[in-house]
């Protein structure tokens, strides 16, 4: 089962990049390849279950569940249902943690999936480096990093 | 209950960090609350349930039992057993994360406790402030060379008169020995635990290459490079006992920094020197000594009547191994790659010499030993070495691999038995002195073996420190024979 792992340091406190992350329903405002989400029969944003449909830049549809949010831990955990690539049980939490002494934030973007064995290279690359990665980057700049 | 959460990002790969933390008996070395620490009842010190007793830099004590501890996670969580503050269901866990994108690492560390609350304030500052924080900046001192000094050093001042100015050989990236740039750094007065040094001469090893052109994961770039200086102690740092301004002393061991003319160490990693071992000598022969110390009496107890096979016979090791396996009793037959270099390892020692060349090595080996093979091998060549040492063995063999100067042995697993059931050692030498009692002992017995001449070592190159990529080249295309040492010209002999 592949693992995927990227994170960085933001130079803003876990709360502020929290106000933006928490929002299972913003990946376009910060995430350069999403262009569109809503969320499935007008559920709250952090309501456990709900699913967020979104469009990609490129035109791919990706459905994906909330499974658990916490404002205690700064962690959300979410599955995807329905997605172009050939993943199943695909798990993924993203986490943000305190760095105490120059008051900034770490987010560590983590997932484990299945997928056949054939395709498991390209699809690290994509999530880790496309996905998450350059998410990271993107969301990083827009707190002046 | 009281909580306490504490956490930094410090400058250096995961690998570099956890390193240093995983050792649950080596804290002393980087901590400056912390000036002794031994593990009781001879437990090893990643085995949960251990209790590492710590000597505090003020004299008090400590007595902390390991939890649980992952190299999955990189974390371990411990409890303290006894210690002298008003604290009581002490638990701690220490954690690091990896920055993906900037190869640096997320430090957390946090603990809760029972206190009573008239003193809770002054217990969390003190626990906050004197051992989380002080340690996430003794950490990042030592992995970060001084290379913020080194920024910000000026030339012909001296901020104020405890601060020296000192000149360093910073290796700006990773690459071929061009690397090396000279700078001016101000070196503070020790840490309490550290003394600071004025380094005479300073050993030049062939890790240092590996470090220089980034094959090995010790030290990353820019930074100054050196595992290896004896000089004079010129401040000793509060708590240390043992050492006094004006004292001869030398280390070998990370972290690296010792191409430089002045430098702070942990007090518990560098070693006095007796009268009969001059600085030049020390800093030529401490790791190289201590190495074949280790590998010879420790990696492999080697016994009168065996018959060891040394590849490198005339290098920096390779000569002290002859001298000393000769002097053990057993039969030393040397391997050297150049027919000009048969001379010097007769001289070490070797009964027999072998230059692979028509004859293979596996076949001049059998000639010697009757086909049967030698009791145990000390190969620092690596990739180019590895077969053949395999095939040289006896059955049941012991093949020692310290050194890869040929480059890494690669996908040698444990899939099927061994060929002729030998057994492979790949220490790391570090893990043999890094107690004050074990670098005392192994130390001990190097400058014993050099007054009783059972070694000679031959420091027959020597550079001023300015020059180092210039013996970074001589050691590279192994032109060298014997040690190579740098001079600063701090202290006269």
């Amino acid at each position: 089962m592949p693992t995927v792992y990227a994170s960085t340091l933001i130079p803003a406190s876990v709360e502020r990049v929290w106000t933006t992350v928490r929002d299972f329903n913003a990946l376009p405002s910060w995430h350069p390849l999403i262009a569109q989400s809503r969320i499935e029969g007008y559920r709250p944003a952090d309501q456990v279950g709900c699913i967020r449909a979104f469009r990609l830049k490129d035109g791919g549809f990706i459905r994906e569940q909330l499974l658990s949010i916490s404002d205690l831990k700064h962690s959300l955990t979410y599955s995807i249902l329905e997605s172009p690539m050939s993943v199943r049980d695909y798990l993924a939490t993203i986490r943000l943690m305190p760095v105490t002494d120059t008051n900034s934030t770490v987010v560590e973007w983590g997932a484990e999936f299945s997928c056949p064995v054939d395709q498991a290279a390209t699809l690290v690359e994509l999530v880790e480096q496309g996905v998450f990665q350059g998410g990271l980057t993107a969301l990083k700049q827009r707190f002046g990093g | 209950m009281v909580k306490l959460f504490r956490s930094t990002v410090i400058d250096a790969p995961l690998a570099d960090v956890w390193r240093l933390l995983r050792d649950f008996n080596g804290h002393h070395a980087w901590h400056p609350a912390i000036s002794h620490s031994h593990i009781e009842d001879g437990k090893s010190a990643d085995q949960i349930g251990a209790i590492r007793c710590f000597t505090l830099s003020d004299g008090g004590t400590v007595r902390e039992r390991l939890l649980s501890l992952s190299d999955e996670d990189h974390s371990f969580t411990y409890e303290i057993v006894d210690c002298d503050l008003p604290i009581s269901s002490y638990r701690a866990r220490l954690e690091l994360k990896p920055v993906t994108d900037s190869h640096q690492t997320y430090w957390m560390w946090s603990s809760s406790f029972e206190t009573p609350p008239e003193q809770e304030t002054e217990v969390m500052e003190t626990v906050s402030r004197k051992i989380y924080e002080a340690g996430f900046q003794s950490i990042r001192d030592m992995l970060s060379n001084d290379i913020s000094s080194v920024e910000h050093g000026t030339t012909g001042q001296t901020v104020n008169e405890n601060v020296l100015e000192a000149k360093a050989m910073v290796a700006s990236h990773f690459g071929g020995p061009e690397v090396f740039h000279e700078r001016a750094m101000e070196i503070s007065p020790p840490s309490p635990g550290q003394v600071r040094i004025r380094q005479h001469a300073i050993g030049v090893n062939y890790v240092d290459i590996y470090c220089r052109n980034g094959s090995f994961d010790l030290v990353d770039v820019p930074a100054v490079l050196g595992f290896e200086a004896a000089g004079e102690v010129d401040m000793v740092g509060d708590g240390v006992t043992g050492f006094h301004t004006g004292q001869r002393v030398a280390y070998a061991c990370p972290p690296s920094g010792a191409y430089a003319s002045i430098r702070n160490m942990n007090a518990s990693l560098v070693v006095p020197l007796p009268e009969h071992v001059s600085l030049e000598l020390a800093a030529g022969a401490f790791l190289k000594g201590m190495t074949a110390e280790i590998l010879l009496h420790r990696v492999h107890r080697l016994q009168p009547g065996e018959s060891a096979l040394i590849y490198a016979a005339a290098g920096g090791v390779g000569h002290l191994l002859c001298q000393w396996a000769k002097h053990i009793g057993a039969t030393v037959i040397g391997c050297t790659s150049r027919r000009e270099k048969i001379g010097a390892a007769k001289q070490a020692g070797c009964h027999h010499v072998i230059v692979p060349g028509a004859t293979s090595l596996v076949s001049q080996i059998n000639e010697i030993t009757d086909g049967q093979g030698v009791d145990v091998i000390f190969d620092g060549v690596g990739k180019d070495s590895f077969r053949n040492s395999v095939n040289s063995l006896r059955k049941g063999g012991h093949l020692v691999c310290y050194g890869e100067s040929s480059g890494r042995v690669n996908n040698w697993g444990l899939e099927q038995p061994m060929p002729k059931s030998i057994t492979i050692s790949r220490p790391y030498f570090y893990d043999y002195i890094d107690t004050p009692e074990t670098l005392k002992t192994v130390s001990g017995n190097l400058f014993e073996a050099i007054e009783k001449r059972i070694i000679n070592i031959q420091v027959n190159h020597k550079f001023p420190l300015a020059d180092v990529a210039k013996a970074h080249r001589l050691l590279e295309g192994r032109q060298s024979t014997g040690s190579i040492v740098l001079l600063s010209g701090q202290v006269a002999e």
